[in-house]
């Protein structure tokens, strides 16, 4: 059999995330498709700590830890130093959590965005704060619980729509990609390392405690929410060209994804219905404007 | 080559003798000249450094805190509110060991908005881990540029160039351009030890218990500590090929002075000139400028002031509740170590003057009383 993931490992298993944690796959597979050739900046965020404490690390290409809100300009500065040399070859990527990307990261992404930096930003999505104790971010969903968005007020404020955010940028690449679909992750980053400008990833990586699941479950809900269509597959294209890369043509009910997590278990059927008529809607449009209907 | 330029030229002909690499900055008055002048060499290609245009002061540190952990010579500068943003990275470049050189631009800060002088926004940043230069002239500020990439290089910190707003800034001056051949016998290309590189992959900054941490910021004191020396060196070798030496500290007619001046920046060139006209007057002053801050000068401040019977120190700055800064700084200098009375004087906040008459004042107060009446003396608050 041929596979089309490579077998390189650039992330070893010593690392300190819980189990099963989504945002170690993302890594892993994302290191997979970029190769040695990688300069990696975080901002704080879960990735802060799970790579592992001084003097130890669990992965093999060089870091570069930032301030929260730092990385779409600490990843500017090291493009920009690496040009300055003549270095046109490594590729550098900003790499940070939901929070630092959808909220306290914006501004600093937006400027490079806007610049067209010659980076790849991937975002790791696992749709809260988890590093500092489960508090709501701008990617929490409608209806979540989470520390700071209690069952009797839970999360009544849609996800932020960041590919739309950064797509009005009209950069080259802005792609959503999945843990539990690695074929189409890595061919997508493999595409965007081909691709010069700023390049934006956004990668759906559950959480078992802040979700409330079980650990073996990950892989499962990353595929539901693909299923479902609560994160569907996609890239745009210079802010023009949208493709769904996996075209659901029998949705699941969104119910079936939700009763998985502890976070949603307060939500009654009304609320569910809404979450559904959401949903429905978001498909629709961009069943649209991939010009699938 | 003399040219007449403004201060904030200065800066940028600091940044290009020294070949810097990347620059990253964001405009706010009085500093906008600094970079609008880098930006357009950066376009003719007189100067050979990528130019990033972010969106804000915390992401222009941010950048060249990538850059230079890349291997790259980086330089901004700012002011004031640009500076106070930025202010949780620069812990961070320090932290980091990251010799960024930084231009700052003295201005007070809001409200009410004001764009005029002030310290108080480089002093509040002094426990940054910043080396903090405070200059006087034009040439001084070129020169410092130079000398805090050597000096930096060297020992790993961060370095910052203050200048008040409009005093210097915005005054044209004259000043001798070094030769660019002479300029790099004196300061080599940026070869950092610890770089990122996927040669030889590392990871810097990552989460440090207890049983690092420590050690780590107490390297950072050392480095600190090991600058006065290299400080010196640097200033005294610059003296050697450019004909013009720094120290830490500069010090005007003190050598039988009963009554000492300590001042900082522009207010410093006036306070030289205070002192020419009451010797004239056959008073016994001199002037003891503080150009180096961080880190402070504790032996060569205390060695110049030992003989003098009274200190007046000069802020342009005050920590509310306590004194003007420098008055703090040259107190706890002087503790267990003389019994001088020091004299706190906080004058010329917001880009009020501080001129002779002003000096004039603060020296008759120091020499009419014997000890401070007032634990600071605000001179000139109208009433
Ligand atoms: C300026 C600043 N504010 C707050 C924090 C505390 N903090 C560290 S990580 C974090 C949350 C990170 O969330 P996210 O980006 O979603 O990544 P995750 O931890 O979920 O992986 C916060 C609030 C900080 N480090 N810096
Ligand atoms: S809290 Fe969630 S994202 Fe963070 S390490 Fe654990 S599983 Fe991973």
């Amino acid at each position: 059999m041929r596979l089309s993931i490579p077998e390189q490992e650039l992330m070893t298993p010593g690392h300190l995330a819980c189990q099963g944690c989504g945002a170690t796959l993302a890594m892993r597979y994302t290191l997979k498709a970029l190769g040695n050739d990688t300069i990696l900046t975080f901002p704080a965020c879960c990735w802060s700590v799970i790579d592992g404490p001084f003097p130890y690390t669990s992965l093999k290409v060089p870091l570069l830890h930032m301030a929260f809100e730092a990385t779409g300009a600490t990843a500017s500065g090291i493009k920009a130093a690496l040009e300055i040399k003549g270095n046109t070859e490594t590729t550098v990527v900003g790499w940070a959590g939901d929070g630092g990307t959808f909220d306290i990261g914006l501004q600093a992404l937006s400027g490079a965005a806007e610049r067209n930096e010659d980076f790849i930003y991937i975002c790791y999505d696992n749709e809260a704060y988890m590093n500092t104790g489960i508090q709501r971010s701008g990617a929490t969903p409608w209806g979540a619980w989470t520390a700071t968005t209690p069952v009797e007020n839970f999360n009544s404020i849609f996800k932020k729509n960041i590919e739309e955010i950064l797509a009005a940028h009209r950069i080259p690449y802005v792609a959503t990609a999945s843990v539990a679909y690695p074929e189409d992750l890595v061919k997508k980053i493999k595409k965007a390392k081909g691709i010069k400008g700023f390049r934006f990833i956004h990668i759906f990586a559950p959480c078992p405690p802040g979700w409330k699941t079980r650990s073996e479950d990950t892989v499962k809900l990353a595929r539901l929410a693909v299923q479902t269509t609560v994160f569907p597959l996609y890239e745009i294209e210079n802010s023009e060209k949208y493709t769904i890369n996996i075209v659901i043509k029998k949705r699941k009910p969104v119910n079936e994804y939700l009763e998985l997590q502890g976070r949603f278990k307060h939500l009654k059927e009304e609320h569910i219905n809404f979450i559904q008529e959401n949903i429905d809607k978001n498909w629709e449009k961009l069943l649209k404007k991939a010009g699938l209907i | 080559m003399r040219k007449v330029i403004m201060g904030n030229h200065s800066l940028s002909y600091g940044a290009l003798l020294s070949r810097v690499q990347v620059i990253s900055a964001y405009p706010i008055t009085p500093q906008t000249q600094v970079v609008e002048l880098l930006s357009e060499m950066c376009a003719s290609g007189e100067l050979k450094a990528k130019f990033i245009n972010v969106e804000s002061e915390h992401s222009a540190m941010a950048a060249l805190i990538g850059a230079s952990a890349a291997g790259a010579r980086t330089f901004s500068a700012t002011s004031a509110h640009g500076l106070t943003l930025m202010h949780e990275l620069l812990h961070w470049a320090a932290g980091a060991r990251l010799p960024i050189v930084l231009g700052n631009i003295n201005r007070a800060m809001a409200p009410g908005w004001t764009i005029w002088a002030d310290q108080t926004d480089s002093l509040s940043q002094r426990d940054t881990g910043w080396i903090q230069f405070y200059c006087s002239s034009n040439q001084e500020v070129l020169d410092t540029i130079i000398q805090a990439f050597k000096i930096s290089e060297k020992v790993l910190l961060p370095s910052m160039i203050v200048l008040d707003a409009f005093f210097l800034s915005h005054t044209y001056e004259p000043v001798d351009i070094p030769d660019q051949v002479v300029v790099d016998e004196y300061l080599p290309p940026y070869k950092p030890k610890y770089v990122l590189d996927t040669k030889d992959p590392h990871t810097f900054g990552g989460i440090t218990s207890p049983e690092y941490y420590y050690e780590i910021r107490y390297k950072m004191e050392m480095g600190m500590r090991e600058s006065v020396e290299v400080i010196k060196q640097a200033g005294k070798e610059y003296g050697e090929l450019f004909g013009r030496e720094y120290g830490l500290i500069e010090d005007y007619r003190c050598e039988d002075a009963e009554i000492i001046f300590i001042t900082s920046g522009t207010a410093a060139s006036t306070a030289k000139v205070v002192v020419d006209e009451l010797r004239e007057e056959g008073k016994k002053v001199g002037n003891l400028k503080i150009r180096v801050f961080r880190p402070f000068p504790f032996k060569e401040l205390r060695r110049i002031i030992e003989h003098a019977k009274k200190v007046a120190v000069i802020d342009r700055n005050i920590s509310f509740g306590h004194h003007g800064i420098f008055a703090q700084e040259v107190k706890s200098a002087l503790y267990n170590h003389s019994n001088i009375p020091v004299f706190g004087f906080v004058a010329g906040l917001g880009g009020r003057d501080i001129n002779p008459q002003t000096i004039k004042e603060i020296y008759h107060i120091t020499e009419s009383n014997e000890y401070p009446s007032e634990k600071v003396f605000w001179i000139g608050v109208k009433k």
